[in-house]
Protein backbone atom coordinates (compact mmCIF):
# COMPACT_ATOMS: atom_id res chain seq x y z
CA UNK A 1 0.00 0.00 0.00
CA UNK A 2 1.46 3.35 -1.06
CA UNK A 3 0.42 5.42 1.96
CA UNK A 4 2.87 8.20 1.14
CA UNK A 5 1.27 8.45 -2.30
CA UNK A 6 -2.26 8.68 -0.89
CA UNK A 7 -1.13 11.28 1.61
CA UNK A 8 0.61 13.28 -1.13
CA UNK A 9 -2.56 13.49 -3.24
CA UNK A 10 -4.75 14.17 -0.22
CA UNK A 11 -2.51 16.96 1.11
CA UNK A 12 -2.06 18.45 -2.35
CA UNK A 13 -5.83 18.63 -2.86
CA UNK A 14 -6.46 20.00 0.61
CA UNK A 15 -3.78 22.64 0.06
CA UNK A 16 -5.68 23.81 -3.02
CA UNK A 17 -8.67 24.50 -0.78
CA UNK A 18 -6.43 26.65 1.38
CA UNK A 19 -5.44 28.68 -1.67
CA UNK A 20 -9.05 29.15 -2.72
CA UNK A 21 -10.59 29.76 0.68
CA UNK A 22 -13.06 32.37 -0.58
CA UNK A 23 -14.43 30.05 -3.23
CA UNK A 24 -14.25 26.84 -1.23
CA UNK A 25 -15.57 27.86 2.15
CA UNK A 26 -16.81 31.43 2.25
CA UNK A 27 -18.99 31.18 -0.85
CA UNK A 28 -21.18 28.29 0.45
CA UNK A 29 -21.53 30.05 3.80
CA UNK A 30 -22.77 33.21 2.10
CA UNK A 31 -25.17 31.22 -0.13
CA UNK A 32 -26.58 29.36 2.87
CA UNK A 33 -27.05 32.56 4.80
CA UNK A 34 -28.99 33.95 1.84
CA UNK A 35 -31.18 30.83 1.75
CA UNK A 36 -31.97 31.35 5.42
CA UNK A 37 -32.81 35.00 4.86
CA UNK A 38 -35.03 34.24 1.85
CA UNK A 39 -36.59 30.89 2.76
CA UNK A 40 -36.20 30.86 6.52
CA UNK A 41 -37.24 34.41 7.33
CA UNK A 42 -39.26 35.73 4.39
CA UNK A 43 -41.15 32.55 3.38
CA UNK A 44 -40.78 30.87 6.76
CA UNK A 45 -42.76 33.62 8.38
CA UNK A 46 -45.77 32.45 6.33
CA UNK A 47 -45.16 28.70 6.84
CA UNK A 48 -44.97 28.37 10.56
CA UNK A 49 -44.11 24.67 10.78
CA UNK A 50 -43.86 21.44 8.81
CA UNK A 51 -44.98 18.34 10.70
CA UNK A 52 -44.26 20.07 13.97
CA UNK A 53 -40.82 21.44 13.03
CA UNK A 54 -40.33 25.17 12.40
CA UNK A 55 -39.86 25.82 8.68
CA UNK A 56 -36.45 27.44 9.19
CA UNK A 57 -35.23 24.33 11.04
CA UNK A 58 -36.97 22.02 8.56
CA UNK A 59 -34.90 23.28 5.62
CA UNK A 60 -31.53 22.88 7.38
CA UNK A 61 -30.91 19.22 6.37
CA UNK A 62 -31.93 20.03 2.78
CA UNK A 63 -29.58 23.01 2.64
CA UNK A 64 -26.72 21.02 4.08
CA UNK A 65 -27.41 18.21 1.61
CA UNK A 66 -27.55 20.69 -1.29
CA UNK A 67 -24.11 22.00 -0.37
CA UNK A 68 -22.73 18.53 0.30
CA UNK A 69 -23.77 17.25 -3.11
CA UNK A 70 -22.54 20.33 -4.96
CA UNK A 71 -19.25 20.47 -3.07
CA UNK A 72 -18.56 16.74 -3.36
CA UNK A 73 -19.18 16.71 -7.10
CA UNK A 74 -17.36 19.99 -7.79
CA UNK A 75 -14.31 19.24 -5.66
CA UNK A 76 -13.82 15.71 -6.95
CA UNK A 77 -14.50 16.53 -10.59
CA UNK A 78 -12.16 19.52 -10.58
CA UNK A 79 -9.56 17.60 -8.58
CA UNK A 80 -9.09 14.99 -11.31
CA UNK A 81 -10.00 17.19 -14.30
CA UNK A 82 -7.37 19.85 -13.60
CA UNK A 83 -4.35 17.49 -13.77
CA UNK A 84 -5.84 16.09 -16.97
CA UNK A 85 -6.27 19.60 -18.35
CA UNK A 86 -2.74 20.80 -17.56
CA UNK A 87 -1.17 17.42 -18.31
CA UNK A 88 0.24 16.65 -14.86
CA UNK A 89 -1.87 13.49 -14.73
CA UNK A 90 1.12 11.70 -16.34
CA UNK A 91 2.80 11.76 -12.95
CA UNK A 92 -0.10 9.98 -11.25
CA UNK A 93 -0.19 7.36 -14.01
CA UNK A 94 3.53 6.72 -13.82
CA UNK A 95 3.60 6.57 -10.01
CA UNK A 96 3.38 3.26 -8.12
CA UNK A 97 -0.22 3.92 -7.13
CA UNK A 98 -3.11 1.49 -7.45
CA UNK A 99 -6.49 2.69 -8.64
CA UNK A 100 -7.82 2.36 -5.13
CA UNK A 101 -5.01 4.52 -3.78
CA UNK A 102 -5.58 7.21 -6.40
CA UNK A 103 -9.31 7.26 -5.63
CA UNK A 104 -8.68 7.31 -1.89
CA UNK A 105 -6.48 10.37 -2.29
CA UNK A 106 -8.73 12.38 -4.59
CA UNK A 107 -12.11 11.27 -3.29
CA UNK A 108 -10.95 11.41 0.31
CA UNK A 109 -9.87 15.02 -0.10
CA UNK A 110 -13.06 15.98 -1.97
CA UNK A 111 -15.25 14.33 0.67
CA UNK A 112 -13.30 15.95 3.50
CA UNK A 113 -13.75 19.39 1.97
CA UNK A 114 -17.46 18.77 1.43
CA UNK A 115 -17.90 17.59 5.02
CA UNK A 116 -16.05 20.65 6.34
CA UNK A 117 -18.35 22.90 4.30
CA UNK A 118 -21.39 20.92 5.54
CA UNK A 119 -20.30 21.39 9.14
CA UNK A 120 -19.68 25.10 8.58
CA UNK A 121 -23.17 25.42 7.15
CA UNK A 122 -24.59 23.65 10.17
CA UNK A 123 -22.72 26.11 12.38
CA UNK A 124 -23.95 29.03 10.27
CA UNK A 125 -27.51 27.75 10.53
CA UNK A 126 -27.19 27.86 14.28
CA UNK A 127 -26.88 31.63 14.03
CA UNK A 128 -30.31 31.85 12.39
CA UNK A 129 -32.28 29.05 13.99
CA UNK A 130 -32.25 26.65 16.90
CA UNK A 131 -32.24 23.00 15.87
CA UNK A 132 -31.42 19.61 17.33
CA UNK A 133 -29.94 16.38 15.96
CA UNK A 134 -31.98 13.42 17.16
CA UNK A 135 -29.73 10.70 15.75
CA UNK A 136 -26.17 12.10 15.51
CA UNK A 137 -24.57 8.76 14.57
CA UNK A 138 -27.00 8.27 11.68
CA UNK A 139 -26.47 11.91 10.70
CA UNK A 140 -22.68 11.37 10.48
CA UNK A 141 -23.27 8.11 8.60
CA UNK A 142 -25.42 9.86 5.99
CA UNK A 143 -22.97 12.73 5.81
CA UNK A 144 -20.06 10.42 5.08
CA UNK A 145 -21.89 8.00 2.76
CA UNK A 146 -23.39 10.83 0.72
CA UNK A 147 -20.16 12.80 0.36
CA UNK A 148 -18.16 9.70 -0.58
CA UNK A 149 -20.79 8.57 -3.10
CA UNK A 150 -21.08 11.98 -4.72
CA UNK A 151 -17.33 12.56 -4.65
CA UNK A 152 -16.99 9.31 -6.59
CA UNK A 153 -19.68 10.58 -8.95
CA UNK A 154 -17.75 13.84 -9.30
CA UNK A 155 -14.57 11.87 -9.99
CA UNK A 156 -16.36 10.12 -12.86
CA UNK A 157 -17.57 13.47 -14.22
CA UNK A 158 -14.02 14.85 -14.00
CA UNK A 159 -12.73 11.94 -16.04
CA UNK A 160 -15.57 12.15 -18.54
CA UNK A 161 -15.31 15.92 -19.04
CA UNK A 162 -13.03 17.16 -21.78
CA UNK A 163 -13.78 20.83 -21.27
CA UNK A 164 -14.78 23.15 -18.43
CA UNK A 165 -18.36 23.41 -19.68
CA UNK A 166 -18.96 19.70 -19.24
CA UNK A 167 -17.50 19.97 -15.78
CA UNK A 168 -20.24 22.44 -14.86
CA UNK A 169 -23.12 20.85 -16.75
CA UNK A 170 -23.83 17.96 -14.41
CA UNK A 171 -23.75 19.90 -11.12
CA UNK A 172 -25.79 22.78 -12.52
CA UNK A 173 -28.18 20.96 -14.82
CA UNK A 174 -28.71 17.72 -12.91
CA UNK A 175 -27.63 17.90 -9.27
CA UNK A 176 -29.13 21.31 -8.49
CA UNK A 177 -32.57 20.62 -10.01
CA UNK A 178 -32.75 17.18 -8.43
CA UNK A 179 -31.85 18.65 -5.04
CA UNK A 180 -34.34 21.50 -5.31
CA UNK A 181 -37.03 19.05 -6.43
CA UNK A 182 -35.94 16.43 -3.93
CA UNK A 183 -37.56 17.99 -0.87
CA UNK A 184 -34.87 20.40 0.27
CA UNK A 185 -37.40 23.11 1.00
CA UNK A 186 -40.59 21.10 1.41
CA UNK A 187 -41.94 17.74 2.44
CA UNK A 188 -42.98 15.67 -0.54
CA UNK A 189 -46.25 15.03 1.32
CA UNK A 190 -47.08 18.66 0.49
CA UNK A 191 -47.22 17.72 -3.22
CA UNK A 192 -50.29 16.43 -5.10
CA UNK A 193 -50.46 12.56 -5.04
CA UNK A 194 -49.31 12.21 -8.66
CA UNK A 195 -46.18 14.32 -8.12
CA UNK A 196 -45.48 12.51 -4.88
CA UNK A 197 -45.13 9.31 -6.93
CA UNK A 198 -43.03 11.01 -9.64
CA UNK A 199 -40.72 12.49 -7.01
CA UNK A 200 -39.86 9.01 -5.78
CA UNK A 201 -37.84 8.52 -8.99
CA UNK A 202 -35.55 11.29 -7.83
CA UNK A 203 -32.66 9.63 -5.95
CA UNK A 204 -31.91 12.80 -3.99
CA UNK A 205 -35.30 12.47 -2.23
CA UNK A 206 -33.96 9.45 -0.35
CA UNK A 207 -30.77 11.25 0.70
CA UNK A 208 -32.57 14.33 2.00
CA UNK A 209 -35.29 12.30 3.64
CA UNK A 210 -32.82 10.07 5.47
CA UNK A 211 -30.68 13.02 6.47
CA UNK A 212 -33.70 14.95 7.78
CA UNK A 213 -34.79 11.89 9.73
CA UNK A 214 -31.43 11.93 11.55
CA UNK A 215 -32.23 15.49 12.68
CA UNK A 216 -35.91 15.43 13.59
CA UNK A 217 -37.11 11.84 13.19
CA UNK A 218 -39.20 13.05 10.22
CA UNK A 219 -38.92 11.27 6.87
CA UNK A 220 -40.69 11.34 3.53
CA UNK A 221 -39.64 7.74 2.91
CA UNK A 222 -38.60 4.99 5.27
CA UNK A 223 -35.08 5.63 6.61
CA UNK A 224 -34.07 2.04 5.81
CA UNK A 225 -34.93 2.64 2.15
CA UNK A 226 -32.89 5.85 2.27
CA UNK A 227 -29.86 3.95 3.58
CA UNK A 228 -30.25 1.26 0.89
CA UNK A 229 -30.67 3.90 -1.85
CA UNK A 230 -27.51 5.69 -0.72
CA UNK A 231 -25.58 2.41 -0.63
CA UNK A 232 -26.84 1.48 -4.10
CA UNK A 233 -25.70 4.83 -5.47
CA UNK A 234 -22.34 4.36 -3.74
CA UNK A 235 -22.00 0.89 -5.27
CA UNK A 236 -22.89 2.20 -8.74
CA UNK A 237 -20.27 4.93 -8.50
CA UNK A 238 -17.66 2.48 -7.25
CA UNK A 239 -18.44 0.17 -10.16
CA UNK A 240 -18.15 3.09 -12.58
CA UNK A 241 -14.77 4.15 -11.21
CA UNK A 242 -13.54 0.56 -11.16
CA UNK A 243 -14.51 0.18 -14.84
CA UNK A 244 -12.82 3.45 -15.80
CA UNK A 245 -9.53 2.42 -14.25
CA UNK A 246 -9.77 -1.09 -15.58
CA UNK A 247 -10.26 0.08 -19.15
CA UNK A 248 -8.30 3.33 -18.92
CA UNK A 249 -11.30 5.13 -20.42
CA UNK A 250 -10.43 8.79 -21.00
CA UNK A 251 -7.33 8.29 -18.89
CA UNK A 252 -4.88 6.20 -20.87
CA UNK A 253 -4.23 5.59 -24.53
CA UNK B 1 16.53 -9.41 -37.31
CA UNK B 2 19.28 -6.94 -36.57
CA UNK B 3 17.80 -5.65 -33.34
CA UNK B 4 17.50 -9.20 -31.95
CA UNK B 5 21.21 -9.78 -32.08
CA UNK B 6 21.89 -6.30 -30.79
CA UNK B 7 19.53 -6.82 -27.89
CA UNK B 8 21.23 -10.11 -27.01
CA UNK B 9 24.63 -8.44 -27.12
CA UNK B 10 23.46 -5.78 -24.75
CA UNK B 11 22.16 -8.17 -22.12
CA UNK B 12 25.30 -8.16 -20.07
CA UNK B 13 23.52 -6.36 -17.27
CA UNK B 14 20.24 -5.04 -18.61
CA UNK B 15 18.05 -2.78 -16.53
CA UNK B 16 15.35 -2.59 -19.20
CA UNK B 17 14.44 -5.41 -21.55
CA UNK B 18 11.77 -4.94 -24.22
CA UNK B 19 10.67 -7.97 -26.21
CA UNK B 20 8.39 -7.97 -29.26
CA UNK B 21 6.55 -4.84 -28.17
CA UNK B 22 3.67 -3.72 -30.34
CA UNK B 23 1.33 -0.81 -29.86
CA UNK B 24 -1.67 0.03 -31.99
CA UNK B 25 -3.75 3.04 -31.01
CA UNK B 26 -7.48 3.35 -31.39
CA UNK B 27 -8.07 4.15 -35.01
CA UNK B 28 -5.52 1.58 -36.13
CA UNK B 29 -2.30 3.62 -36.02
CA UNK B 30 0.58 1.24 -35.37
CA UNK B 31 2.96 3.21 -33.18
CA UNK B 32 5.33 0.35 -32.35
CA UNK B 33 6.10 -2.77 -34.35
CA UNK B 34 7.87 -5.62 -32.59
CA UNK B 35 10.40 -3.58 -30.63
CA UNK B 36 13.30 -5.55 -29.11
CA UNK B 37 15.64 -3.57 -26.93
CA UNK B 38 17.89 -4.02 -23.93
CA UNK B 39 19.27 -1.06 -22.02
CA UNK B 40 22.36 -1.62 -19.91
CA UNK B 41 22.48 -0.64 -16.30
CA UNK B 42 24.24 2.66 -15.78
CA UNK B 43 24.50 3.70 -19.42
CA UNK B 44 23.27 6.76 -21.26
CA UNK B 45 21.12 5.46 -24.08
CA UNK B 46 19.98 7.88 -26.77
CA UNK B 47 16.79 7.01 -28.61
CA UNK B 48 16.66 8.92 -31.84
CA UNK B 49 13.91 9.19 -34.38
CA UNK B 50 11.89 11.72 -36.35
CA UNK B 51 8.61 13.10 -35.04
CA UNK B 52 5.96 10.39 -34.75
CA UNK B 53 8.54 7.60 -34.88
CA UNK B 54 7.31 6.01 -31.64
CA UNK B 55 9.88 7.29 -29.13
CA UNK B 56 7.38 8.81 -26.72
CA UNK B 57 5.03 5.84 -27.06
CA UNK B 58 7.84 3.45 -26.13
CA UNK B 59 8.84 5.57 -23.13
CA UNK B 60 5.22 6.02 -22.07
CA UNK B 61 4.61 2.27 -22.11
CA UNK B 62 7.68 1.55 -20.00
CA UNK B 63 6.61 4.25 -17.53
CA UNK B 64 3.02 2.97 -17.30
CA UNK B 65 1.32 5.95 -18.94
CA UNK B 66 0.22 4.11 -22.08
CA UNK B 67 -1.14 0.57 -22.10
CA UNK B 68 1.09 -1.81 -24.08
CA UNK B 69 -0.12 -4.00 -26.92
CA UNK B 70 1.66 -7.31 -27.42
CA UNK B 71 5.10 -8.05 -26.04
CA UNK B 72 6.81 -7.76 -22.69
CA UNK B 73 8.84 -5.14 -20.87
CA UNK B 74 10.89 -5.71 -17.74
CA UNK B 75 12.57 -3.08 -15.61
CA UNK B 76 15.23 -4.21 -13.16
CA UNK B 77 14.01 -7.77 -13.75
CA UNK B 78 10.35 -7.00 -12.99
CA UNK B 79 7.52 -7.15 -15.50
CA UNK B 80 5.84 -3.74 -15.96
CA UNK B 81 2.38 -5.33 -15.89
CA UNK B 82 2.71 -7.97 -13.16
CA UNK B 83 5.12 -6.04 -10.92
CA UNK B 84 4.04 -2.54 -11.90
CA UNK B 85 4.54 -1.14 -8.43
CA UNK B 86 8.18 -2.26 -8.30
CA UNK B 87 9.00 -1.04 -11.80
CA UNK B 88 7.35 2.35 -11.40
CA UNK B 89 9.12 2.94 -8.11
CA UNK B 90 12.51 2.86 -9.82
CA UNK B 91 11.60 4.99 -12.85
CA UNK B 92 11.68 8.77 -13.18
CA UNK B 93 10.28 10.58 -16.18
CA UNK B 94 10.84 14.05 -17.56
CA UNK B 95 8.17 14.39 -20.25
CA UNK B 96 8.60 16.30 -23.46
CA UNK B 97 6.09 19.02 -22.66
CA UNK B 98 6.26 21.30 -19.65
CA UNK B 99 3.47 19.94 -17.51
CA UNK B 100 3.39 21.55 -14.10
CA UNK B 101 0.95 22.85 -11.56
CA UNK B 102 1.29 26.53 -12.30
CA UNK B 103 -0.13 27.70 -8.98
CA UNK B 104 2.02 25.45 -6.81
CA UNK B 105 5.41 26.35 -5.36
CA UNK B 106 8.57 24.59 -6.46
CA UNK B 107 9.11 23.07 -3.04
CA UNK B 108 5.57 21.74 -2.69
CA UNK B 109 5.44 20.24 -6.16
CA UNK B 110 8.74 18.42 -5.66
CA UNK B 111 7.63 17.14 -2.26
CA UNK B 112 4.36 16.01 -3.84
CA UNK B 113 6.22 14.03 -6.50
CA UNK B 114 8.39 12.28 -3.92
CA UNK B 115 5.33 11.28 -1.90
CA UNK B 116 3.51 10.09 -5.01
CA UNK B 117 6.28 7.59 -5.65
CA UNK B 118 5.95 6.17 -2.15
CA UNK B 119 8.99 7.76 -0.57
CA UNK B 120 8.96 9.20 2.94
CA UNK B 121 9.68 12.93 3.14
CA UNK B 122 13.38 13.73 3.02
CA UNK B 123 13.81 17.47 3.06
CA UNK B 124 17.59 17.26 3.20
CA UNK B 125 17.70 15.29 -0.06
CA UNK B 126 15.23 17.60 -1.75
CA UNK B 127 17.18 20.64 -0.61
CA UNK B 128 20.35 19.22 -2.16
CA UNK B 129 18.47 18.31 -5.32
CA UNK B 130 17.11 21.83 -5.71
CA UNK B 131 20.55 23.28 -5.02
CA UNK B 132 22.09 21.01 -7.67
CA UNK B 133 19.54 22.26 -10.16
CA UNK B 134 19.96 25.90 -9.12
CA UNK B 135 16.37 25.96 -7.92
CA UNK B 136 16.91 26.43 -4.21
CA UNK B 137 16.49 30.20 -4.39
CA UNK B 138 13.20 29.66 -6.20
CA UNK B 139 11.80 27.06 -3.80
CA UNK B 140 8.98 29.32 -2.60
CA UNK B 141 8.21 30.75 -6.03
CA UNK B 142 5.06 29.69 -7.82
CA UNK B 143 5.83 27.72 -10.95
CA UNK B 144 3.88 30.13 -13.15
CA UNK B 145 6.39 32.83 -12.21
CA UNK B 146 9.35 30.81 -13.52
CA UNK B 147 11.01 31.03 -16.92
CA UNK B 148 10.74 28.13 -19.38
CA UNK B 149 14.23 26.93 -18.51
CA UNK B 150 13.49 27.01 -14.81
CA UNK B 151 10.27 25.08 -15.37
CA UNK B 152 12.30 22.46 -17.22
CA UNK B 153 14.58 22.20 -14.17
CA UNK B 154 11.50 21.76 -11.98
CA UNK B 155 10.41 18.86 -14.19
CA UNK B 156 13.80 17.25 -13.72
CA UNK B 157 13.67 17.85 -9.97
CA UNK B 158 10.25 16.18 -9.82
CA UNK B 159 11.53 13.19 -11.79
CA UNK B 160 14.54 12.84 -9.48
CA UNK B 161 12.67 13.52 -6.25
CA UNK B 162 12.21 9.82 -5.50
CA UNK B 163 15.81 8.84 -6.37
CA UNK B 164 15.01 6.69 -9.41
CA UNK B 165 17.30 4.01 -10.78
CA UNK B 166 16.24 4.74 -14.36
CA UNK B 167 15.61 8.23 -15.69
CA UNK B 168 13.78 8.94 -18.94
CA UNK B 169 14.46 12.32 -20.47
CA UNK B 170 12.08 12.96 -23.34
CA UNK B 171 13.47 15.92 -25.30
CA UNK B 172 14.84 17.52 -22.13
CA UNK B 173 16.63 20.38 -23.84
CA UNK B 174 13.88 21.46 -26.23
CA UNK B 175 13.56 25.23 -25.96
CA UNK B 176 16.35 25.49 -23.42
CA UNK B 177 19.14 28.05 -23.76
CA UNK B 178 22.74 27.00 -24.30
CA UNK B 179 23.90 27.62 -20.74
CA UNK B 180 21.08 25.66 -19.19
CA UNK B 181 21.58 22.87 -21.69
CA UNK B 182 25.22 22.62 -20.68
CA UNK B 183 24.24 22.55 -16.99
CA UNK B 184 21.73 19.81 -17.71
CA UNK B 185 24.23 17.61 -19.42
CA UNK B 186 26.66 18.12 -16.58
CA UNK B 187 23.93 16.94 -14.25
CA UNK B 188 23.14 13.97 -16.49
CA UNK B 189 26.77 12.90 -16.47
CA UNK B 190 26.84 13.22 -12.70
CA UNK B 191 23.71 11.08 -12.44
CA UNK B 192 25.26 8.44 -14.65
CA UNK B 193 28.34 8.43 -12.44
CA UNK B 194 26.07 7.80 -9.46
CA UNK B 195 24.70 4.71 -11.21
CA UNK B 196 21.48 6.04 -12.72
CA UNK B 197 20.59 4.66 -16.14
CA UNK B 198 19.52 7.42 -18.50
CA UNK B 199 17.41 7.02 -21.58
CA UNK B 200 17.07 10.20 -23.55
CA UNK B 201 15.41 11.30 -26.71
CA UNK B 202 16.61 14.44 -28.39
CA UNK B 203 16.36 16.30 -31.63
CA UNK B 204 19.82 17.74 -31.05
CA UNK B 205 21.74 14.78 -32.37
CA UNK B 206 25.08 16.37 -31.58
CA UNK B 207 23.99 16.02 -27.94
CA UNK B 208 23.50 12.30 -28.38
CA UNK B 209 26.84 12.14 -30.13
CA UNK B 210 28.42 13.94 -27.21
CA UNK B 211 26.59 12.22 -24.35
CA UNK B 212 25.37 8.76 -25.25
CA UNK B 213 27.14 5.46 -24.73
CA UNK B 214 24.76 3.73 -27.11
CA UNK B 215 22.31 4.91 -29.70
CA UNK B 216 19.03 3.45 -30.93
CA UNK B 217 17.30 4.74 -34.03
CA UNK B 218 13.56 4.28 -34.30
CA UNK B 219 11.48 5.10 -37.34
CA UNK B 220 7.81 4.42 -38.07
CA UNK B 221 7.55 2.24 -34.99
CA UNK B 222 10.53 0.04 -35.86
CA UNK B 223 13.88 0.01 -34.16
CA UNK B 224 16.23 0.25 -37.11
CA UNK B 225 19.49 -0.01 -35.26
CA UNK B 226 20.90 -0.21 -31.75
CA UNK B 227 24.64 0.17 -31.44
CA UNK B 228 27.51 1.55 -29.42
CA UNK B 229 27.78 5.15 -30.51
CA UNK B 230 31.41 4.92 -31.62
CA UNK B 231 30.86 1.58 -33.34
CA UNK B 232 27.79 2.95 -35.10
CA UNK B 233 29.74 5.91 -36.38
CA UNK B 234 32.52 3.66 -37.55
CA UNK B 235 30.18 1.14 -39.11
CA UNK B 236 27.70 3.39 -40.78
CA UNK B 237 29.60 6.64 -41.01
CA UNK B 238 31.27 7.18 -44.35
CA UNK B 239 34.64 8.80 -44.52
CA UNK B 240 35.69 11.12 -47.28
CA UNK B 241 39.10 11.95 -48.65
CA UNK B 242 39.20 15.33 -50.35
CA UNK B 243 42.07 16.14 -52.68
CA UNK B 244 42.57 19.75 -53.66
CA UNK B 245 43.90 19.80 -57.23
CA UNK B 246 46.57 21.99 -58.75
CA UNK B 247 44.44 22.52 -61.83
CA UNK B 248 40.67 22.14 -62.19
CA UNK B 249 39.50 19.14 -64.22
CA UNK B 250 36.87 19.25 -66.93
CA UNK B 251 35.98 15.63 -66.20
CA UNK B 252 37.33 12.63 -64.38
CA UNK B 253 39.45 10.18 -66.39
CA UNK B 254 37.74 6.92 -67.33
CA UNK B 255 40.62 5.00 -65.73
CA UNK B 256 39.51 6.21 -62.30
CA UNK B 257 35.82 5.29 -62.66
CA UNK B 258 36.17 2.25 -60.37
CA UNK B 259 36.77 4.54 -57.39
CA UNK B 260 33.39 6.30 -57.67
CA UNK B 261 35.02 9.69 -57.43
CA UNK B 262 33.16 12.98 -57.43
CA UNK B 263 34.22 16.47 -58.36
CA UNK B 264 33.17 19.46 -56.33
CA UNK B 265 31.28 22.39 -57.92
CA UNK B 266 34.44 24.23 -58.97
CA UNK B 267 35.96 20.98 -60.32
CA UNK B 268 39.12 21.70 -58.32
CA UNK B 269 38.57 19.05 -55.67
CA UNK B 270 38.21 15.29 -55.96
CA UNK B 271 36.05 13.61 -53.33
CA UNK B 272 36.63 9.94 -52.56
CA UNK B 273 34.22 8.21 -50.22
CA UNK B 274 35.50 5.03 -48.60
CA UNK B 275 34.52 2.47 -46.01
CA UNK B 276 36.59 2.57 -42.85
CA UNK B 277 35.52 -0.97 -41.99
CA UNK B 278 36.83 -2.48 -45.23
CA UNK B 279 40.07 -4.44 -45.33
CA UNK B 280 41.53 -1.83 -47.65
CA UNK B 281 40.47 1.76 -47.97
CA UNK B 282 41.79 1.99 -51.51
CA UNK B 283 43.58 5.26 -50.77
CA UNK B 284 47.08 4.03 -51.69
CA UNK B 285 45.87 2.65 -55.00
CA UNK B 286 43.93 5.84 -55.75
CA UNK B 287 46.93 8.06 -55.11
CA UNK B 288 49.03 5.83 -57.35
CA UNK B 289 46.45 5.91 -60.15
CA UNK B 290 46.09 9.69 -59.87
CA UNK B 291 49.83 9.97 -60.32
CA UNK B 292 49.68 7.70 -63.36
CA UNK B 293 46.87 9.83 -64.79
CA UNK B 294 49.00 12.93 -64.23
CA UNK B 295 46.63 14.56 -61.78
CA UNK B 296 48.49 16.48 -59.13
CA UNK B 297 47.10 17.79 -55.86
CA UNK B 298 48.30 20.43 -53.45
CA UNK B 299 46.45 19.45 -50.28
CA UNK B 300 44.31 16.71 -48.83
CA UNK B 301 41.89 16.31 -45.94
CA UNK B 302 39.54 13.67 -44.52
CA UNK B 303 36.08 14.08 -43.03
CA UNK B 304 33.83 11.59 -41.17
CA UNK B 305 30.01 11.60 -41.13
CA UNK B 306 28.47 13.00 -37.99
CA UNK B 307 25.85 11.03 -36.09
CA UNK B 308 23.29 13.41 -37.53
CA UNK B 309 24.27 12.49 -41.07
CA UNK B 310 24.11 8.80 -40.19
CA UNK B 311 20.73 9.31 -38.57
CA UNK B 312 19.33 11.17 -41.58
CA UNK B 313 20.59 8.46 -43.91
CA UNK B 314 19.12 5.67 -41.80
CA UNK B 315 15.75 7.34 -41.54
CA UNK B 316 15.68 8.31 -45.21
CA UNK B 317 16.63 4.79 -46.30
CA UNK B 318 13.67 3.34 -44.40
CA UNK B 319 11.23 6.02 -45.52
Amino acid sequence: MNLHGIRAIYRFEMARTGRTLMQSVLSPVVSTSLYFVVFGSAIGSRITSVEGVSYAAFIIPGLVMLSLLMQSVSNASFGIYFPKFVGTIYEVHSAPLSYLEIITGYVGAAATKAIIVGLIILATARVFVDYSIAHPVVMVLFLVMTTVAFSLFGFIIGIWADNFEKLQVVPLMIITPLTFLGGSFYSIHMLPPFWQKVTLFNPVVYLISGFRWSFYGLADVNVGISVVATLVFLALCLTGVWWIFRTGWRLKA
Amino acid sequence: MQTDSIARDAVTDPVIVVRGLDKTYEGGFKALKGIDLAVRRGEIFALLGPNGAGKTTLISIICGIVNPGRGTVTVDGHDIIRDWRKTRTVIGLVPQELKTDAFETVWNTVRFSRGLFGKAPDDAYLEQLLKDLSLWDKRDAKILALSGGMKRRVMIAKALSHQPMVLFLDEPTAGVDVELRRDMWTMVRRLRESGVTIILTTHYIEEAEDMADRVGVINKGELIVVEEKTALMQKLGKKQLRLQLHEPLSCLPQALSAYGLELNGKCDEIIYTYDTQGERTGITALLKDLSVAGIGFKDLSTRQDTLEQIFVELVTEKA
